[in-house]
Formats: structure tokens, C-alpha cells, sequence
């Protein structure tokens, strides 16, 4: 049961990884960023680190989605423009 | 010029999985630790001042490390503070969306009770400052966000003071315990309420230079670009 569990977490923790790289809506890059943290504090709580989970929660997913969606808020002003 | 892409498309993946497989066989042939951490951690913890073996290697074991790493986080947003034009207007936070202001209103006193709960948990359970100021940081964004705080053009003193102070007082602390004998190897007796102050101080700190990156970034709303840069502040 719980294998299934780490092997499915481990599936979508590189799925999400290769959607924020690949995916050409900066929006949606963030938002898979954001997804691959919270899936990065599954998995560190599922290796019995909750130090590092509650770490990666709060700084990696929170604080740094938080910047990045910022960053992106500055670039819409100043004409929308999308990766090429 | 095709062929050039073509000649890069072919050897930079090379290169990768050279370097990948390099790697990975760098880990698996890498020899076992010569000594048992773990062991040592669990043999001293009784002299550390605090129960959770996180904290005492992080704070008292190799609590150097976590001196500097609080500078270069301090050094990370001195240098925005250094880079960044200060503008002429001053902030005005925009008005927020009700919802998100009626949530803010009742988030913000839960996120620092839990701030508070993460800092006094480190001593014996995960937690600790970087948690807590971390939590204490995403309230000051989430204040920000519902117009309740404008964002941070020029930092008054007493803001500057608490981005130094986590940072002042563990460097204080390091310093009067180098009178003693060695840097950062507190009394057994007080070593639990020395982290404590240390992790308090850190933890007010760590709050305001998280939050610092966001704020200090977030332009005031309705900015006139151009003319109104030029002028600049003093």
C-alpha cells in the first residue's frame, strides 16, 4: 500500500518537475512549481524528515511561489510577454 | 549555422549523461562515513540543552554554520536594499478585496500563534526559527497583499534594526562564549536558554528579511514610470 503510494508520489514529484520546465505558460510554470514543492513535502515527510518537510512547505513551496508569482505579476505590466 | 545547432544538440546531451552517469556512480561507490554521526549526536545530546537532534546539531553541535548562513540570508537582502532606486512617491498599499482582507484578519494572529508554537516546539520536536520566521514572513505577505501593509521603499531604523538583530544577538552570544574558551560551545548548564534567546532573536529576524525580499521587491501601486523615477529620493 504505502509502496504504491511512494512510487505514485515519485511519478507525479518528476512529472510536475518536467511540466514547470517544459511548459511554455509562465502562469502555469509557477503553479507546477508551487504543486512540485507541496509534492517535495510529501515526499520528505514519507523519509521521516518533518524538520525538512515543514522547511521545504513553508519557504520552498510557500515564500518562493509567493516571490516567483510576484515576478510574474511585475512582467505582465510591462507587456505580457511569454517565454518563446 | 545548422550544423553548429545540430553539433550542440548532439554533444551537450552527451555531456549530460557523461555527467550524470559519473554521478551516479560517484554515490554508489561512495565509501561509508569513517564515523557514526548519529551515534555521537545521541551520545552528547544530554550536554546540548535541548531534547530534538535537529536543533542540537543545527544551533549547538555546528551551530557555526547557521551563524553564517543567517549573514548571507542578511547579506541577500542588504544587497536588494543596496541595488534598489529608492522611489520618490511614497506606497500606498491599494485597497484589498474584502474576502482577502476578512482572511488576513483571521490567518494573521493564527500564523504568528503558530510562529510562536514552531520556535518554542524546536527544543524538543521539528520546528525551530527558520520554520517560525518562515510562517512569520508569509503573514506579513499575506498583510501586504490585503493592503494592510505598504510595502518598504527606504526601511525606517528600528525596521533595520530587526532585520540585524537575530544575526547581532547570536553574534553576541558567539562572542562572549569566545571569551570563555571556543566559539559557540555553550555551558551545558545555560545551553538551553542561550538557544532559546538565540532562536527568538532569530526567528524576529528571519520573519522580517523573508518578508524583506517580498516587500522590499513590491513596487508601491500606480507608479508613474519615467519622470517620476528620475527625480529619486535624496
Amino acid at each position: 500500500m504505502s509502496g504504491a503510494f511512494d512510487i505514485l508520489l515519485a511519478l507525479a514529484l518528476l512529472w510536475s518537475a518536467w511540466r514547470t520546465l517544459t511548459t511554455q505558460d509562465l502562469g502555469r510554470a509557477v503553479v507546477m512549481f508551487i504543486v512540485f514543492g507541496l509534492l517535495m513535502t510529501l515526499a520528505w515527510a514519507r523519509l521521516d524528515a518533518p524538520d525538512i518537510a515543514l522547511a521545504e512547505a513553508a519557504i520552498g513551496a510557500g515564500l518562493t511561489g509567493a516571490l516567483l508569482l510576484d515576478a510574474l505579476g511585475h512582467l505582465g505590466r510591462k507587456g505580457g510577454r511569454r517565454r518563446p | 549555422m545548422k550544423g553548429h545547432n545540430l553539433l550542440v544538440r548532439l554533444v551537450i546531451p552527451i555531456l549530460a549523461l557523461v555527467l550524470g552517469g559519473t554521478l551516479v556512480f560517484a554515490i554508489l561507490d561512495l565509501a561509508a562515513a569513517p564515523v557514526d554521526l548519529r551515534g555521537m549526536v545521541a551520545a552528547r545530546m544530554a550536554v546540548s540543552g535541548v531534547t530534538h537532534p535537529v536543533t542540537a546539531v543545527l544551533l549547538n553541535f555546528r551551530g557555526y554554520d547557521t551563524l553564517l548562513e543567517v549573514a548571507v540570508l542578511l547579506l541577500a537582502l542588504l544587497g536588494i536594499l543596496a541595488v534598489l532606486r529608492p522611489v520618490a512617491t511614497t506606497p500606498v498599499s491599494r485597497p484589498g478585496l474584502p474576502v482577502l482582507e476578512t482572511l488576513a484578519g483571521m490567518a494573521v494572529p493564527l500564523m504568528v500563534l503558530v510562529a510562536g508554537y514552531l520556535l518554542w516546539a524546536g527544543a524538543h520536536r521539528p520546528g525551530g526559527a527558520f520554520q517560525a520566521g518562515a510562517v512569520l514572513a508569509a503573514a506579513g505577505v499575506l498583510l501586504h497583499l490585503a493592503g494592510r501593509l505598504p510595502a518598504w521603499v527606504s526601511p525606517p531604523m528600528f525596521l533595520r534594526l530587526g532585520l540585524g538583530f537575530g544575526f547581532l544577538v547570536f553574534l553576541t552570544v558567539a562572542a562572549l562564549l569566545l571569551a570563555e574558551g571556543a566559539l559557540l560551545r555553550y555551558p551545558p548548564a545555560h545551553a538551553g536558554v542561550l538557544i532559546l534567546l538565540i532562536e527568538s532573536g532569530l526567528t524576529l529576524s528571519l520573519g522580517l528579511i523573508l518578508a524583506g525580499l517580498y516587500l522590499v521587491l513590491a513596487p508601491p501601486p500606480r507608479r508613474e514610470d519615467g519622470g517620476g523615477e528620475e527625480s529619486g529620493a535624496p
